[in-house]
């Protein structure tokens, strides 16, 4: 894809980025970094390309071990936040 | 395939409203919901869309790695929660250094090989801005987990000429991505490897106590761009719109921290002027 219309995607979600967070709730600052920390695995879709094509043995076993850390991310940040917010939902509820 | 580029804006898409819903208490799980359906769909995409030379080996990193989060989250204290998200933090930077390092070693499988052979110099500087700052998130990371989890001291650890070390090293490793633009040596890439490490471990070491909140939030913010810069190198609009997403909202988070605890960011960032100048007004 052409360079300018990445940087332009790129510089819009980063305003997106910005707006969206200013609001957040002071209780809520540590699930929205365990969330964010959980969609930044987004690095795995790099680390599945890596180790998916054929040519290099090295960054094919790169990209596995990227995938494997890049998934316990995944399950574990996204469940740890399930965790976090079950436990303010029942705070609320007392 | 015009399926692919709207399927990935589907999850950038969802992404966004995870991060608008985690904002409110009502709408908080919905949220983490999207995410989860977000982080879904662009690893399925990625997986039909692909020559998948190794399937069942991916099937199984997925597998390993998804029980040992999921193990992981279950077990955590809550107490242990910022360790925890440092330590997984460390985890996204050393997965985007490996990931730049594969695609140095097979460019062809992330089309950024000219036909003459060599790497296209734009996706080099991508990648060593990329491998650099992802370096930098796992090491600083890691150092975060050791104090937060008590495993090091968590006073700040002051050297001295510190400010001059961190500059020059940056600069050094702002020289050689320029340097790797013209050269694609292993050597570079390497060296541009090993002091991006350094420097994260730097960075970190001279903030300790009430600040480490804010420098997991920080940490959270390169993360994101690291995987930003990967996204330019893939051509990828999931990984740039999430990267770009994670890196400025975690940046603002950590500046809302600042402003919560009356610390200046500035000083926070930049490791140990704080301490200076509270050790000087005290």
């Amino acid at each position: 894809m052409d360079f300018i219309a990445i940087l332009s995607i790129f510089v819009l979600a980063c305003f997106v980025g910005y707006y969206v967070v200013w609001s957040v709730t002071p209780a809520l600052h540590t699930p929205l970094m365990s969330v964010t920390n959980a969609i930044s695995s987004v690095i795995i879709v790099g680390a599945l390309v890596a180790s998916a094509e054929a040519g290099s043995a090295t960054a094919k076993w790169l990209g596995l071990a990227a995938v494997v850390m890049a998934s316990v991310n995944i399950f574990g940040g996204f469940a740890v936040t399930e965790r976090m917010l079950a436990m303010y939902k029942k705070k609320e509820k007392k | 395939n015009p399926w692919v580029g709207l399927a990935y804006l589907v999850a950038g898409v969802l992404f966004i409203l995870a991060l608008r819903g985690l904002s409110h208490p009502t709408t908080s799980r919905a949220g983490n919901r999207y995410g989860m359906a977000g982080m879904l769909i662009a690893v399925v995409t990625t997986l039909v869309t692909h020559d998948l030379a190794s399937l069942p080996e991916i099937l199984v990193a997925i597998g390993i790695g998804g029980v040992i989060g999921f193990v992981i989250a279950r077990r955590i204290k809550m107490t242990d929660m910022p360790q925890l998200v440092a330590a997984f933090h460390s985890l996204v930077g050393l997965a985007a250094v490996l990931v730049g390092w594969a695609a140095y070693l097979n460019p062809e499988a992330f089309s950024i090989l000219l036909p003459s052979g060599a790497i296209n110099p734009v996706s080099r500087l991508e990648l060593g801005l990329g491998i650099a700052i992802g370096a930098i998130t796992f090491s600083g990371s890691v150092i975060a987990f050791l104090k937060l989890a008590g495993k090091m001291s968590g006073a700040p650890i002051l050297l001295p000429a510190r400010h001059l070390i961190n500059l020059g090293t940056l600069a050094a490793i702002l020289g050689l991505t320029g340097w790797f633009m013209t050269d694609q040596a292993i050597w570079i890439i390497a060296t541009i490897t090993v002091l991006a490490f350094v420097i994260g471990f730097l960075l970190i070491i001279p903030i300790g106590g009430a600040d480490m909140p804010v420098v997991v939030s920080m940490l959270n913010s390169y993360s994101g761009w690291a995987a930003a810069a990967m996204g330019f190198t893939l051509g990828n609009t999931a990984m740039i719109v999430t990267g770009a997403l994670v890196g400025s909202s975690g940046a603002i988070l950590s500046y809302i921290m600042c402003r919560a605890m009356n610390r200046s960011f500035i000083s926070v960032i930049a490791g140990g002027f704080g301490a200076e100048a509270s050790a000087a007004g005290g």
